[in-house]
């Protein structure tokens, strides 16, 4: 029996916006090693619930735990990698790749100048999603799916236990949620627990151990994915011929997946 | 006659130098996070600073410093809040700023107007020695600050929820960042002027956003082009006998000009020599809608 506490535990979560009732009665555990999918349609409450474990939202009601310490008084960040949606990577003055994701780094630098082994992290997370060849370049330049790149290459500056998603798969291409599904397996094999918000799953549903699906602010079901077929949560918001539908094709080696020979 | 032969043009030329690294240097910060007005907003509640000191019968510096960084907490304060628009908490501060200077030298003993002028537009003969003695000393400050924590700004104004995971000190970060804007902001009123002190923050900004690609290569261009437009700015308003304020303005526009046709002939022969590589969406391409 493992003594190690659990990776995630949020019990009675409830969060409000403006005394409006967004999530509530929440509880939800995370073990090690678990790859958790929080599924469910627009405003169904599941990136409220993720950024809430993220001390991004306060608590209306409830806990939250990270790693057995309660959020207020968890200090050890480098513990913790978050790729939020995509939009933050691009702002008023153009960065990178490479300095965008070195900022992931400061988790663990803080004051300090970053030495040889902070740049290294940096150049083996670029290579860890294929971007090595664009470090230069700006990200705006960059298409989608590269930019869901940087943003993930940046969680993972500093080899986190946990990996936190906002999803991934949104506005990329098959191609791109392939290559993801590639970096994700890579993660989960070397021990990283996993939990990702997604509105369809795609070619992520193999690495998929468990699904939490949300609807109106309360979790509806908590078990093993859903099959492939019952899958797809309509919502013409999502609809889009970029979208892989809700069959998928399985993960690819990473190499092939980010066009590396 | 040489302008280095004077001492008001050698202290007009040095504190010029001063600003022209720091304001830009400040000021990508504001650009990065899109909020290149503020500085303009804290200039104008510096004037009230400015008139309160001559009301009190201090140094107007010492009192507009004090006035502009609270000015600039606030709206560091509302921002965060989010209950009322950056922009509309800019436009509370241009109004009032303005107002309270006016009142408050109109009630000044031998008050006028034309007392705030120097302040508004900058002068070649305001820089007193103690004023380059406090430039100098607030330079250094502000440039050190930035050599240690530019990284953790760099972040924060990149990303500000990334940064709030990391567990980078956010809400710190983003009040420092706007006391060094409202310091930069008085360091540069006595050169460049109140009114015209937001130019030197964005413009050299813009400007190497034009050539350079990346936030570091667009520092180091904007530091170099506030440099050469406040020099060359003072030197030109000494020859043409007007406010040096509009002169370092224009020759920084100038720049933005020279560096956007620059920029664009450049783009466009590489884009030229690079063919895009097959099954490259564009952003624009890949986001559905």
């Amino acid at each position: 029996m493992s003594l190690q506490p659990p990776v995630l535990e949020l019990q009675g979560v409830a969060v409000a916006y403006d005394g409006r009732t967004a999530v509530s009665g929440v509880d939800l555990q995370v073990d090690a090693g678990e790859v958790v999918a929080v599924l469910g349609a627009n405003g169904s409450g599941k990136s409220t619930v993720i950024r809430a474990l993220l001390g991004l939202l306060p608590l209306a009601a409830g806990e939250v735990r990270l790693f057995g310490t309660p959020l207020a008084q968890f200090r050890d960040r480098t513990r913790v990698g978050y790729v939020p949606q995509r939009g933050g990577a691009s702002t008023g003055v153009p960065a990178t790749v490479r300095e965008v994701v070195a900022t992931g780094r400061l988790a663990l630098t803080g004051l300090r100048r970053a030495r040889a082994a902070d740049r290294e992290a940096v150049e083996r997370a670029m290579l860890s999603v294929g971007l090595q060849d664009r470090a230069g370049d700006s990200v705006a330049t960059l298409s989608g799916g590269q930019q869901q790149r940087v943003l993930i290459a940046r969680a993972l500056t500093c080899d986190p236990d946990l990996l936190v998603l906002d999803e991934p798969t949104a506005g990329v291409d098959l191609a791109s949620q392939q290559a993801l599904a590639a970096t994700l397996s890579a993660l989960v094999v070397r021990g990283t627990t996993v939990i990702l918000v997604a509105h369809e799953l795609g070619p992520l549903h193999p690495l998929i151990t468990r699904a939490v699906t949300m609807a109106d602010g309360r979790v509806l079901h908590d078990g093993p994915p859903p099959e492939p077929d019952h899958l797809h949560l309509h919502d013409p918001e999502h609809a889009h011929p970029l979208h892989d539908g809700p069959g998928h094709a399985g993960p690819a080696s990473a190499p092939s997946a980010w066009g590396l020979q | 006659m040489s302008p280095l032969a004077f001492d008001f043009m050698q202290r007009a030329l040095l504190s010029a130098l001063l600003v022209g690294l720091v304001a830009p240097a400040v000021g990508v910060f504001l650009v990065q996070r899109r909020m290149a007005l503020m500085g303009d907003g804290i200039g104008h509640i510096a004037l009230t600073g400015v008139a309160l000191g001559f009301l009190l019968g201090t140094a107007p510096v010492l009192t507009a410093v004090v006035v502009a960084t609270i000015g600039a907490v606030v709206i560091e304060l509302v921002r965060q809040q989010g209950r009322t628009g950056g922009d509309v908490a800019l436009a509370l501060m241009f109004y009032g700023g303005i107002a309270g200077g006016v009142l408050l030298i109109g009630l000044a003993p031998g008050g006028t107007n034309a007392n705030l002028l120097a302040y508004l537009f900058g002068s070649l003969t305001a820089v007193s020695p103690t004023d380059v003695v406090v430039i100098s000393a607030l330079s250094g400050v502000l440039l050190l600050t930035l050599a240690v924590v530019g990284r953790q700004l760099f972040a924060v104004c990149h990303d500000e929820e990334y940064a709030k995971v990391a567990g980078l000190p956010v809400r710190f970060l983003n009040i420092l960042l706007a006391v060094m804007a409202a310091v930069t902001v008085t360091v540069a009123m006595r050169v460049v002027g109140l009114l015209l002190v937001s130019a030197l923050m964005v413009v050299p900004v813009a400007t190497a956003q034009q050539l350079v690609r990346g936030f570091r290569a667009t520092v180091v261009v904007a530091l170099g082009t506030g440099v050469l437009a406040s020099v060359a700015g003072v030197l030109g308003s000494y020859y043409a006998d007007t406010a040096p304020g509009a002169l370092i303005v224009v020759v920084a526009l100038g720049g933005f000009g020279v560096a956007t046709l620059l920029g664009t002939l450049v783009r466009r022969r590489r884009t030229a020599s690079e063919p895009s590589p097959a099954g490259d969406r564009r952003p624009t391409e890949a986001i559905p809608r």
